[in-house]
């Protein structure tokens, strides 16, 4: 603190480390390497926000008058972005900017992503699995080792699985008949309490923010950071970086104050980790005579290949209590179709029957049982137009017989599916805005059309009214930025190497779901998390 | 139903607001800075036009609705003046237009008058909006508040069927359990 009241935001003055971003692969990087005793400052452009606030936090998400971006200040000038694909892109609710990152409003499921998933990838799942281990302790995971398609491990989670849910009972019944398999889901929340963070005590509101704190948010590694000597410096959105003449090295991160100065943090060492949109739009912000087409962009690829995976879902009511929206997370999954989703199943009562649609054969995908089906009765309360016992009675009427099944779908990377420039549009500081060019493509489609088919069947089995759908048409994304500063071999076509530094500069490190080759259809954050450790260690090496 | 002491201090950390097991909770919540000038509704009127308000608001099996009002509203508005602002300004609202159209307050009206001024003001379809129109902030600060309060307390879930309702910190085993185990 400078004079008590307003904290200092000039730079280090030696700094080994200056890493951009206080998210998960932000925080585990300044982590470790703050840990291993290097001197660490990270740049984070949004604020730090009160713990004791959360509470007020959740309200704002169940009450009708706050916008949904305002429960963790998104929106604005700040935040400005332009969708010019054929789909557009929701891009300020998938995101959250603030000590944390995006998982102050996460999910929080966390799984190891598959061995197939890592085919096309220059390392494989031998190479992160113990990162994949360590992540899974320093997040708290809660799991069982029930997934017969899952990759193979050794230690158990850290901590013991949530129990099954009464609605996973009633869909246990249905999916028995039909030979298809359900196991548990690896949850970044305290089925305990865990590492200072307290149990799940059933808010119910996990998605956007967790008042308890059981579920994992970034906030703690940065706190745990900061113990071990790191330095943060909150609403501090990094400008551009600056290298060196010959193109070599990252000189400075230039960030913005908010009393309008602009400082320069120096470091040894740069590690970007602003998520998969905001860290290819940092290096096309930072062009030069070096790098005209933006830095680290040799290849070209920076900002390409951007894939996201797409929701498939389908609900409706049926004649038996199915007791959602205690809590807000998901206990069960299907892995069973996600190496090969046009299989059939077979089971006393029949099966799910085979891929039988033309054109593009389906990619991978992942079933949920969903927990939190169907109207919440306090949020129907609140945006209803009765009172009383008319309202009481609609409530009763609409709890309790939901029921419904989510998944997920991965896409291909395609070139042209990018985060570019908008240089019509700025953002608060002058500079222009990220600009999504996303779309779908038939393989996509196809594969959202076969989760509905495999949902369509277990929900016919247990005698479901179907009331939705969410297909190919209807679909969005899950919000889970990759592909923009893909790994690879090859200098010429890809951004990064297999230790996470970009080909380009010796000092620059990515840490990001951004270096994904592929998308997989499994959440990201674990690997973003293991990635993140392994950027560390390769960082390390180099000081 | 009963709603419980326990229920006011549920409803009241659904709210952010974590009031000791043992708290007082005694007192009225819109007592307190100035004398209240003597064309000003006493604090014991306001509390009972907002007791009024739930009368309406809430369905007619809860009992105990007094003492979880004043309780819940004394954990809100203890250290933010802000929000006691916004709750007596819409109370003073309603009485504005109960005396225009029935020339008494609010509270001074029966049951029935009482839902026919919310009917006519047209609270039932007012997007609730703290710094909204008349309409706007009524259903924010008093109706929506007292909603809020109700279906985030344990009785007031039970009442729809879910013992645990969202912003209800009601344990992580509920969500497991059958109907009627
Ligand atoms: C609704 C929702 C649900 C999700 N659920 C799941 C889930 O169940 N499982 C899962 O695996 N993933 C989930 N995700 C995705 C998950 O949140 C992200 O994968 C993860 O947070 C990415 O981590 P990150 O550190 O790379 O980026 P972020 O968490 O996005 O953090 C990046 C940080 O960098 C900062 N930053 C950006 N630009 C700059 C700059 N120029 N200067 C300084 N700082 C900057 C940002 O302010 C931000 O704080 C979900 C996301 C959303 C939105
Ligand atoms: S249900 Fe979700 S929001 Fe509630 S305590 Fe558990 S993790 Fe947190």
């Amino acid at each position: 603190m400078t004079d008590g009241t307003t904290p200092d935001r000039t730079p280090s003055e030696r700094a080994d480390v200056c890493v951009v971003g206080a998210g998960p692969a932000g925080a585990l990087v300044a982590h470790r390497l703050a840990s291993d005793g290097r001197d660490v400052v990270i740049l984070e452009a949004g604020e730090r926000f009160d713990f004791a606030d959360r509470t007020e936090r959740m309200e704002r998400a169940i009450r009708p008058a706050h916008h949904p971006h305002s429960v963790w200040e998104m929106g604005g000038e700040r935040d400005a972005y332009t969708a010019a694909g054929e789909r557009s892109y929701p891009l300020n609710a998938a995101r959250v900017k603030g000590v944390g990152g995006t998982t102050l409003h996460w999910q929080g499921m966390v799984m190891r992503f598959r061995e197939s998933d890592f085919e096309p990838w220059p390392i494989d799942y031998r190479d992160l699995r113990p990162y994949y281990a360590e992540a899974e302790s320093l997040l708290g995971v809660a799991g069982a080792d029930d997934n017969p398609f899952g990759p193979p491990r050794e230690e158990p989670f850290p901590l013991p699985a949530f129990e099954p849910s009464h609605s996973d009972s009633v869909f246990a019944e249905a999916c028995e008949r039909l030979g298809v398999a359900m196991h548990s889901v690896p949850n970044a929340r305290n089925s305990e309490g865990y590492d200072g963070r307290s149990a799940c005590v059933g808010y119910g509101t996990c998605k956007p923010v967790c008042p308890s704190g059981a579920k994992y948010s970034a906030d703690h590694h940065v706190e745990r950071a900061e113990s071990e000597g790191a330095r943060v410096i909150d609403r501090a959105p990094v400008q551009r970086l600056e290298h060196d003449a010959a193109g070599d090295r990252v000189t400075a991160a230039v960030y913005a104050a908010p009393d309008g100065r602009t400082h320069r943090q120096e470091a040894r060492e740069f590690v970007l980790a602003a998520g998969g949109v905001e860290t290819p739009r940092l290096l096309l912000l930072s062009e030069s005579s070096a790098y005209p087409d933006g830095l680290a962009n040799s290849s070209g690829a920076v900002g390409r290949y951007f894939m996201d995976h797409l929701f498939a879902g389908m609900g409706g009511t049926i004649d038996r209590e199915t007791r959602q929206n205690h809590v807000g997370f998901i206990t069960s999954e299907c892995h069973q179709f996600y190496d090969d989703p046009t299989r059939g199943t077979d089971g006393p009562a029949g099966g799910v029957p085979e891929w039988s649609g033309d054109g593009p054969e389906p990619g991978p995908l992942k079933l949920e049982f969903l927990n939190y089906a169907g109207p919440s009765p306090v949020e129907t309360a609140l945006a209803g137009d009765e009172w009383g016992d008319d309202l009481l009675d609609s409530l009763r009427e609409s709890y309790g017989d939901s029921i419904a099944m989510g998944g997920l779908v991965g896409q291909r990377p395609r070139k042209e599916n990018r985060i570019a420039l908008d240089r019509s549009t700025t953002d608060d500081h002058g500079n222009p805005v990220p600009e999504i060019h996303w779309q779908l493509d038939d393989r996509t489609e196809a594969t959202l059309r076969r989760a509905n088919e495999i949902q369509a069947a277990i929900l016919d089995e247990l005698g479901v009214e179907v009331s939705w759908t969410v297909g190919p048409e209807a679909t969005g994304p899950a919000f889970h930025h990759m592909g923009t500063t893909r790994m690879g071999l090859d200098p010429e076509s890809s951004v990064v190497n297999p230790r996470l530094r970009t080909h380009d500069l010796r000092n620059l490190a990515i840490a990001s779901s951004g270096v994904f080759v592929t998308s997989g259809a499994l959440n990201p954050t674990l690997t973003i998390a293991a990635l993140a450790l392994k950027a560390a260690d390769h960082v390390d090496e180099r000081l | 139903m009963e709603l419980s002491r326990r229920d006011a201090l549920a409803a009241l950390a659904a709210g952010g607001v974590t009031v000791g097991a043992t708290a007082a909770l005694d007192g009225n919540p819109f007592d307190g800075g100035d004398e209240p000038a003597p064309d000003r509704p006493s604090p014991e009127e306001r509390l009972d036009a907002l007791v009024a308000v739930a009368d309406v608001v809430y369905p007619a099996e809860v009992s105990g609705v007094e003492e979880f009002v004043r309780r819940y509203a004394l954990g809100r508005v203890e250290d933010r003046e802000g929000y006691r602002d916004g709750i007596v300004d819409a109370l003073d609202t309603l009485d504005e237009y109960a005396r225009t159209w029935h020339d008494a307050d609010f509270r001074a009206l029966d049951a029935e008058t009482r839902e026919s001024v919310l009917d006519q003001m047209a609270v039932d379809d007012a997007d609730p909006d703290p710094d909204g129109s008349d309409r706007e902030r009524v259903r924010y600060y008093a109706v929506n508040e007292l909603l809020y309060a109700l279906y985030t307390s344990p009785t007031g879930g039970e009442l729809v069927g879910i013992e645990n309702p969202q912003g209800h910190p009601g344990g992580a085993t509920s969500y497991r359990r059958g109907p009627g185990e």
